[in-house]
């Protein structure tokens, strides 16, 4: 396989380094990504089946600029059509997509513009995925916000603005426990109107116990729906069960969330097959669960700290714009989030076409909120899981989004 | 590959989408609708079956025709319960088409009723295809107690008013998995046509064709017109020029790369 992803470092133990290399490059030392590990709750397989089959008959290579137009002119975008519009066929309909996109937002959530912003609290992580800057192999300066550090951190968001609160963790069981996230969610719902979180999986117990603690918004990033591909990714660790990863969602939704988000993480995998389970796995699980509040994320691979080879060189933005333009006309009803990976023009541009929620204000480092948003040193922070593009404060961004005509929106949720 | 398209109901499979409903029976309906509509599925209302020695309407079911009974008569779902076990025991089969009205001015479906007989007949093992007024929230309750298809009304029973329904029927078709069968109030071929390309699963007609002034050609009429609109519907509509002007601005001019 590709190994642009491996990187050793010096602080990894001989016996450490003999285990990485043994699962970078003996596939047998690896464990089976399709079978469940004791305590991950299995649940109807239908929803993952349904995604994997239209996943795997997708060619294309078969759809023409016909097909394209035909899609263009319909009234619903049909699994067909939304075919069409992520094949190469329809590059060149990318303005009439884009237009007919912006039609369906317009309708959808009018000129709204949702901003909210994440904050991680740990990067400790059990897992070994080759991408990630977080993996278990990283030689980066690991940290776990006490309560009082989040608190801190969360008064200075707080601050700012910002109404609708992230909460992030590296997956790790041991050193971010179900209980510690909880009480950071917490913590969060006194100073936010809105917390979601994006966590390792937990069973459907588990979401029930964080929703009753303030939680309402679940991402889970699949990363990628390419099994095989995601074998070769995600090497060791829970993560590495593609199924429970896969179920993730709609755990969240049996155990009461009120919303859900879906994503893969663009280039990994041949990223047309990627945005079209991506799309589906919301759309089924609409279907499955009508009053679930869907969204989609269209995260691209971004450089991590140690590997600096890593370019999110397939997916470039006409690819992404033409990506997010298909998820817009077949889930119109979706919201669509657009991450600060992107560059500011991009971000701008695609609010008025197809994405309903941008980050602002965003750190993907531990612990360092004030001294981006104050200038005031506090000391070490855990490091980044991935560098961003688009660093505008969230009052930058305010003003930026009403002055492209857009509304500025911070929280449409009154909890219940 | 093309591969041939049928109606699959409850594991049984039919190649004709149009239904022959029961509110006007005769031989010679039910003869036009076998030869000239093709149908395999006939509607037998339970309560007008007769069950005597003297001629009953079951000896005029052809062969390879699917019996479809159907509760009328029941105004909740403990009498449609009843109604779906007697159709068995007499000997109908497994298919059932509840139908429950509380109402007998304009006979519009009980949803709620309906849906209540729905989960208890599904479990006993029946086919069950409810008939309904075109609710998204109801249909979805009706997947999940089991239904095989949903069956809304396109307007009054007995009406010929056609799709007065239309938008609702078509939320029904984008967001329910199970086949959609419009139902009652269809009164012309065009009609029919129209039901199909939206995308419907079948038509069921009754009076549309039993108050017809040529019975025979009437039924051909409904039977291209239903072969017609699904046909479009499967070849996907076309291309419909737009009114209005072109945005002169571009919108993806921010894209780099």
């Amino acid at each position: 396989m590709d190994n642009r992803f491996f990187v050793d470092s010096a602080h990894l133990s001989e016996e450490a380094l003999r285990r990485k290399h043994a699962l970078e490059q003996d596939p047998s030392c690896r464990t089976d990504c399709m079978t469940y590990l004791p305590g991950m709750e299995q649940i109807s397989p239908e929803l993952r089946e349904r995604v994997l089959t239209e996943m795997a008959g997708y060619d294309y290579s078969r759809y023409t600029g016909k097909d394209v137009l035909r899609a263009l002119q319909h009234d619903r975008c049909t699994i067909e059509d939304l075919k069409a519009f992520l094949s190469p066929a329809a590059a060149p309909f990318l303005e009439q997509m884009a237009e007919k996109a912006r039609l369906e937002t317009r309708k959808h959530f009018g000129n709204t513009v949702y901003l909210f912003t994440p904050l991680y609290i740990a990067n400790y992580c059990e897992n070994y995925c080759v991408y990630c800057g977080f993996n278990c192999y990283n030689d980066i300066r690991r940290m776990r916000l006490t309560a009082e550090q989040i608190e801190h951190e969360m008064q200075v968001i707080a601050e700012s603005g910002m109404e609708e609160i992230l909460l992030l963790t590296g997956e790790s069981h041991a050193q971010s426990s179900v209980e510690y996230i909880g009480e950071a969610c917490k913590l969060a719902r006194k100073y936010f109107r809105m917390v979601g979180i994006e966590i390792y999986p937990v069973n459907t117990e588990d979401y029930r116990y964080l929703h009753t603690c303030g939680v309402d918004y679940v991402t889970v990033f699949q990363e990628t729906y390419d099994v095989q591909k995601y074998e070769e990714l995600h090497l060791a660790g829970h993560k590495r069960v593609f199924p429970y990863r896969f179920e993730a969602q709609e755990r969240a939704l049996m155990g009461g969330m009120r919303g859900i988000a879906c994503s893969a993480l663009l280039g990994l995998a041949d990223f047309r097959k990627d945005a079209l389970a991506t799309a589906l796995h919301a759309f089924y699980l609409q279907r499955k669960y009508p009053h679930a509040e869907i969204s989609l994320s269209c995260p691209r691979l971004r450089p991590i700290v140690n590997n600096g080879t890593i370019r999110p060189l397939d997916v470039g933005e006409k690819e992404l714009c033409q990506i997010l333009c298909a998820y817009r006309l077949f889930l119109p009803f979706a919201g669509i989030t657009v991450s600060s990976r992107e560059s500011r023009s991009f971000r701008d541009g695609i609010v008025k076409i197809a994405a309903t929620k941008i980050s602002a204000g965003v750190s993907t480092g531990i612990g360092d909120h004030e001294q981006k948003y104050t200038g005031k040193d506090t000391g070490e922070g855990g490091d980044e899981q991935f560098e961003i593009n688009d660093s505008r404060s969230f009052r930058t961004m305010y003003q930026d989004m009403e002055q492209e005509g857009l509304q500025p929106v911070l929280n449409d949720y009154l909890y219940v | 590959m093309q591969t041939e398209d049928t109606l699959v109901l409850g594991g049984h499979t039919f190649h004709s989408r149009f239904i022959l409903g029961s509110g006007k029976y005769s031989l010679s309906l039910i003869e036009a609708a076998v030869k000239y509509a093709g149908a395999e599925l006939i509607t037998l209302a339970v309560r007008r079956a007769n069950t005597k020695e003297q001629e009953s309407i079951l000896d005029f079911i052809p062969e390879g025709v699917t019996l479809l009974p159907n509760t009328s008569g029941a105004r909740n779902a403990s009498e449609a319960v009843r109604i779906a076990r007697l159709a068995r025991e007499l000997g109908c089969g497994d298919f059932v088409k509840i139908e429950i009205m509380r109402d007998s001015r304009y006979l519009l479906p009980d949803n709620a009723e309906t849906v209540k007989a729905t989960e208890i007949l599904a479990k006993e093992g029946f086919v069950v295809m409810p008939y309904m007024y075109p609710d998204l929230n109801t249909a979805r309750d009706l997947v999940n107690a089991g239904a095989a298809s949903v069956m809304p009304l396109a307007s009054p029973i007995g009406s010929n008013k056609g799709l007065a329904t239309k938008e609702f029927i078509q939320i029904l078709i984008d967001e329910i998995d199970l086949p959609i069968i419009v139902d009652a109030g269809i009164g012309r071929p065009s009609q029919a046509c129209e039901a199909m390309e939206m995308g419907a699963a079948a038509v069921m007609c009754n009076t549309a064709l039993a108050t017809a002034g040529d019975l025979p050609l009437m039924a051909e009429a409904f039977r291209q017109a239903v072969e017609a609109g699904r046909k479009a519907y499967l070849s996907g509509l076309g291309r419909v020029l737009l009114r209005g002007a072109e945005a002169s601005d571009t919108l993806t001019g921010f894209l780099h790369d």
